[in-house]
């Protein structure tokens, strides 16, 4: 009475390979990751060392270390920051606690989503135009800085919008109804409760920030100045561009040169997303709703 | 508040009153008046214009946008609809408890005294002062025993009925006139509803409540007068007592006899 008819027998078939297909794909997914990264630790292992790290490139870059590429992307990341996130949170927390639901507003956030997708080949030449030329920052870290940000505002703005839309309405409306002002109830309900959402999008942010090339090559980001910058307004190395140089534009470089600063630059990225993740984890067990 | 408002027997009246959403209307000359420090409840089948009503008395109707109201709602002899009405100062004195428990993400105590935290602008407040405020709204709400030793504790790990006790708390600080409550026990179990309407009973006197509910036994065990609504008007009002068990109107009889609802 039970035993399984050949209908049943044919759909556990079917069933198997769907589960397999699906299988593959993933595993598939996964391969390019662990072939880069072994391969770049592979061969760009073997330079790495705190000499590498610390030192300047030497003889034409084909020997010698990464240190004024590390402190210009540091520089980089840090000044795009300190200009993306008071705009792109205060933006968020307009879109998101205050603005009526109207043509404007959807209007907005249509800007903001393709403002997401365009190219950052793109950016670099408003980058150019805008804050090189026209406001006369020159090639410097402040204008490619500035670039930078406004290539990645829409992320931030996206990711604050979400952390600040996870926290349940009931909230606003219990602070509402005890008479708290928009302000009251962002400052002490919702801010507090999707500061962890917040933070991770800018982490991430860094992340993507720091790998990004096309922006800074033409807006601030030098070939080759091996000294540290002074101020916004020198210009600087910076990791990509370096990685891109060493591996187009320059002969003789030893092949192990720029796998490890590949590495290095993949390392920051990933130990970045890493401490994002943490980050989350342990915010998110604080949580209780 | 003018002596004069002070001695009248009347919290809320309203005259006239007409609410549209976009272009329907959801009540028509609404005329009622509200005694004071007693507790009315509003019944009626759903779509009646219960809780709209109760809305409009706090005026958080009005941040859907699309609506319109017309007349007037006076609370405790001042009009609130009036031009120089500040928003704040009415959803102060009149608080709002909803169906479902809605406490903040914060500590017992914080819960407590947030209302009272967001009236006093940047004053610093003494802990004395704080610690007494939330010992006096937990104990008038018979929660104080329960909560005493845990107030540093997450509200949102209490039970529903301690919740929904909380949420009623959090109002009394800043000395409300009146209390709206919308179903306030419908999100609870029996034993928790039977506590709730113990503890409405209770602040009766000291509070004006108005108190809408789908459940008619609650009306009539746990309020003084009854509002009996249908389709946006008021049909009958009275004594709790009279209406249950004399209705002077068929519509009345008929609904709470159960043959619609």
């Amino acid at each position: 009475m039970f035993e399984a008819s050949d209908l049943n027998e044919r759909n556990r078939r079917v069933e198997r390979l769907w589960r397999l297909l699906f299988l593959v794909m993933t595993v598939l997914l996964i391969v390019p990751v662990v072939v880069i990264l072994s391969v770049l630790i592979h061969k760009g292992g073997p330079v790495l060392s705190i000499d590498f790290l610390f030192t300047e490139p030497v003889q034409g870059m084909t020997a010698g270390g990464i240190f004024p590429a590390l402190v210009g992307t540091v520089w980089l990341v840090t000044v795009a920051l300190l200009a993306s996130v008071p705009i792109g949170v205060a933006a968020a927390l307009y879109l998101s606690e205050y603005a009526p639901d109207n043509w404007l507003t959807r209007a907005i956030n249509l800007a903001i989503i393709n403002l997401a997708g365009v190219p950052s080949i793109v950016h670099a030449l408003f980058g150019v135009g805008a804050f090189v030329l026209f406001f006369r920052f020159g090639t410097s870290i402040l204008a490619a800085s500035l670039t930078l940000a406004i290539m990645t505002l829409p992320v931030v703005i996206v990711a604050t919008r979400e952390s600040l839309q996870a926290v349940p309405q009931a909230f606003r409306e219990a602070c509402w109804n005890m008479g708290a002002t928009r302000w009251q109830t962002i400052r002490r309900v919702v801010l507090p409760n999707s500061i962890s959402g917040i933070l991770t999008g800018v982490i991430l942010e860094v992340s993507r920030t720091a790998g990004e090339t096309a922006p800074i090559m033409f807006t601030g980001a030098a070939f080759f100045l091996p000294f540290l910058p002074q101020s916004v307004y020198d210009q600087t190395m910076a990791m990509s561009l370096h990685l891109f140089v060493i591996s187009t534009q320059v002969p003789g470089v030893p092949e192990a040169l720029p796998f490890g600063v590949a590495l290095v630059l993949i390392s920051m990225v990933l130990a970045m997303n890493a401490i994002s993740i943490a980050f989350r984890m342990h915010l998110r067990s604080k949580k209780k709703w | 508040m003018a002596s004069a408002e002070a001695v009248s027997d009347i919290a809320i009246e309203t005259r006239q009153v007409n609410l549209w959403y976009g272009t329907f209307q959801a009540l028509f000359d609404v005329d009622l008046q509200i005694p004071r420090g007693r507790i009315t409840s509003m019944i009626g089948p759903s779509g009646c214009g219960k809780t709209t009503f109760l809305r409009s008395v706090n005026r958080i109707n009005e941040r859907l946008g699309y609506v319109r109201t017309t007349g007037s709602i006076e609370v405790l002899g001042y009009d609130i609809y009036a031009p120089d009405v500040e928003l704040v100062q009415v959803r102060k004195r009149i608080g709002m408890v909803f169906q479902r428990p809605n406490p903040l993400p914060l500590s017992i105590r914080d819960n407590v005294v947030f209302g009272y935290r967001v009236h006093s602008g940047r004053r610093k407040i003494p802990q004395t002062e704080l610690d007494e405020l939330v010992e006096s709204a937990l104990r008038q709400v018979l929660l104080w025993d329960t909560v005493k030793d845990r107030l540093d504790r997450q509200a949102t790990e209490l039970s529903l009925e301690e919740q929904q006790k909380l949420c009623i708390a959090r109002l009394l600080p800043v000395k409300p006139a009146v209390l709206l409550m919308d179903e306030p026990c419908s999100a609870l179990d029996p034993k928790g509803t039977e506590a709730v309407e113990e503890l409405i009973w209770q602040l009766r006197g000291d509070y004006t409540i108005l108190i809408v509910t789908h459940n008619m036994a609650q009306a009539r065990r746990a309020s003084e007068e009854c509002i009996f609504m249908l389709l946006g008007k008021v049909v009958e009002h009275a004594p709790t007592d009279e209406i249950f068990v004399t209705p002077r109107n068929q519509e009345t009889a008929d609904y709470i006899e159960g043959r619609y609802g």
